[in-house]
């Protein structure tokens, strides 16, 4: 006989975008950055991206531009937060509607 | 009712080193051959200067009643002056033994249909070279004379062990001096 | 080697010989000299290891937590209201699945507050899902703490090695102290299941949905109830881990071979006392002055208590007369938690016998040899007429 494995099960996952599910539906403040004002776009090299550091779903990319990815995106505002240039703002994902009307 | 067990009470005070000369007591003997030996202080909270009690009981046996000693064959009385406040010889049994540091005569000492062993532990350490106060390697020598439990030599052993790094040779000395100089009287 | 030393000083040894590397502990009686000792170890450069020293019993097990989720072997050690105050963090350790050892001192629980001996405090703890391995002298608590270490690594789950505050804890008895390459052997290093490790990113024990779900990496996750599910497989598993494990370490060592109930003169007995810890010990005496005076009696003592080993209960007591059961605890309201398990395990045999309960020594009253004579012979007199109601002994009301 095999000997039985033990703790088969334990809560594991693997960090990364959609770990948490469809968080993107969660959203109520939508964050947007201010291009002119993040620090890896004016310096036009790889730099601080702390809104990609912090961000708890791994949703905002280590690119120039940070690009971050709504579908998953849950709108709790750390990388506003966390964005020493300011450049990021969260957004009332109903204003644009408001101002469709 | 075992009646395989010797048991030793030892009467002292909080910071006197009763539980370490019993300690030291329970190794010599365990090296003598006694294969039960437990020692049991006083439980819960101590005070420096306090009465205290240690229970020793040593058999051949192992032993497995780890209740304080209520009926002991010997009492040890590390300080005369807790005469005055402890019955140490509560529950001893008939003829039993009181080993007591004073500094008086053996005839100055009754204890009724007890044997007495006295030894002026307190002088006899300091003629050893220890500070003046320590006493319970002394006490360890006068025990060994009274009882005939335990070879003094193999207690000196055990004594040393003990004391490695706190002047084992004069502590030694001292339980030396003391079983030359212990006498004993009573009943 | 022999040595003659208290029990809290066989328990820091056991964890010094199985290398224990993070040691976090908060001082409480009676199982303070166990963390100074450890500390000394610690200090002196005898023991590999570090000790953090926290503000909290909580903080402790927080400390273990972290300590073996980052893949070390951890210790902590507590006693009575100190094991209570760590209770949240016991069950995360055990769900978390870490193989953290713990000492405990039984002491009695406050309020009113009590320093002495009881055992309340891991009994209490009993449905956590630690191990909880009980001891009646100092050599099974050092052999136990170094088992503990290769059982709780072996199954992912956490130990308990329990021993009765003062009675054990500060007395003095002598035992052999196994020699370092010989544990070494017996005891392999480390080599945790999971741990944080920066080359493979993971979350743990982060919120689990009721249902299963898709993970990221392709695999349905467990939901709670799957995880937890293994967790009772696992521990019930670990009684023949258990079993295994003591036969190695007799086969080493030369001790040990009664993992989950220790008996004395049952073989032929009629009636059996039963109790966890040192009292099992102390009533060895008693049983033999029973035997003298005719009644066929033994004495059992239930080494492990979690998982609860009902088959050897059922195989040392099926066709008995009668069980007594001894306890220095009780389930509050209901009955002691040991007769309970003990009539439990009994529904599943084929030749039931009676079972008694007797609550005694509850904060360090002293159990006389008188009383428990009585109890035994009041229990072997009419053993029919006793009652479903534990009766207390030594109570002066």
């Amino acid at each position: 006989m095999a000997p039985k494995e033990f703790c088969k099960m334990i809560s594991r996952s693997k960090p990364g975008p959609g770990d948490g599910g469809n968080t993107g539906s969660w959203r109520v403040l939508r964050p947007v950055i201010d291009l002119k004002a993040c620090i890896p776009v004016k310096m036009n090299k790889e730099a601080c991206f702390n809104c990609w550091l912090y961000c708890p779903d791994s949703v905002v990319s280590k690119t120039i531009p940070p690009v971050i990815n709504f579908e998953y995106c849950k709108g709790c505002g750390i990388c506003a937060e966390e964005c020493p240039a300011g450049a990021i703002t969260m957004v009332n994902e109903a204003t644009p509607i408001e101002e469709d009307k | 009712m075992r009646t395989d067990i010797i048991e030793i009470r030892w009467h002292g005070r909080g910071g006197q080193g009763a539980i370490t000369a019993a300690k030291i007591v329970a190794n010599a003997a365990f090296v003598s051959g006694y294969k039960g030996v437990v020692m049991t202080p006083t439980f819960g909270t101590e005070r420096r200067g306090a009465a205290i009690f240690t229970s020793l009981k040593i058999s051949k046996n192992k032993i497995y009643d780890l209740s304080p000693i209520a009926t002991p064959d010997m009492v040890i009385v590390l300080d005369h002056t807790l005469l005055e406040e402890v019955d140490v010889t509560a529950g001893l049994k008939e003829n039993g033994l009181v080993v007591l540091n004073g500094p008086k005569p053996v005839s100055e000492y009754t204890f009724k249909g007890m044997k007495v062993a006295v030894s002026d532990i307190t002088t006899h350490s300091v003629e050893a070279g220890l500070p003046p106060g320590i006493i319970n390697s002394g006490i360890i020598g006068a025990f060994s004379k009274a009882s005939g439990l335990v070879d003094i030599d193999v207690l000196i052993d055990a004594i040393e062990k003990e004391f490695s790094t706190k002047r084992p040779e004069l502590n030694s000395k001292a339980a030396q001096i003391a079983y030359d100089n212990t006498a004993i009287g009573g009943m | 080697m022999h040595i003659i030393e208290s029990g809290n000083v066989a328990a820091a040894t056991g964890v010094k010989l199985s290398r224990a590397q993070v040691i976090a502990a908060y001082p409480i009686t009676p199982q303070t000299p166990l963390t100074e000792k450890l500390s000394e170890f610690v200090e002196g450069g005898e023991l590999d290891a570090q000790y953090i020293p926290v503000e909290s019993e909580h903080s402790a097990m927080g400390v273990c937590i972290a300590a073996s989720t980052a893949g070390t072997r951890a210790f902590t050690a507590t006693s009575a209201n100190g094991l209570l105050y760590m209770n949240e963090q016991l069950h995360w350790a055990v769900g978390a699945r870490l193989p953290i050892v713990m000492c405990v001192a039984n002491r009695g629980i406050g309020a009113p507050w009590t320093v002495w001996n009881d055992q309340q405090d891991t009994i209490a703890q009993r449905d956590v899902g630690w191990i909880q391995i009980y001891c009646n002298d100092h050599q099974q608590i050092i052999d136990s703490v170094i088992k503990a270490f290769r059982l709780a690594q072996s199954v992912s789950i956490p130990v308990m090695v329990c021993y009765d505050g003062y009675l054990l804890s500060h007395t003095y008895m002598p035992f052999d102290q196994p020699e370092q390459s010989k544990v070494d052997t017996f005891l392999p290093k480390f080599a945790p299941t999971h741990f944080l490790n920066p080359d493979d990113p993971a979350n743990f024990n982060t919120v689990t949905l009721p249902d299963v779900r898709p993970g990221l990496d392709g695999k349905m996750a467990p939901g709670y109830i799957e995880i937890r599910h293994n967790l009772q497989e696992d521990l019930r598993a670990s009684l023949d881990v258990y079993e295994e494990i003591d036969t190695a370490f007799a086969k080493d060592f030369g001790r040990g071979g009664n993992p989950f109930v220790e008996q004395y003169k049952c073989e032929d007995a009629d009636f059996v006392a039963v109790c966890i810890g040192s009292l099992s010990y102390q009533l060895r005496d008693v049983i033999d002055i029973m035997r003298d005076n005719g009644v066929k009696i033994g004495v059992m003592g239930v080494q492990m208590y979690r998982p609860f080993p009902n088959q050897a209960i059922i195989a040392a007591l099926d066709g008995k007369k009668c069980a007594i059961v001894f306890e220095k605890a009780l389930s509050y309201g209901n009955q002691g938690a040991l007769y309970a398990d003990i009539k439990s395990a009994l529904y599943n045999s084929k030749d039931k016998p009676l079972v008694h309960n007797y609550i005694l020594g509850l904060g360090g009253r002293e159990i006389k040899t008188r009383h428990l004579l009585d109890a035994l012979n009041e229990s072997c007199t009419a053993p029919e007429t006793f009652g479903d109601s534990p009766r207390w002994i030594g109570l002066k009301l």
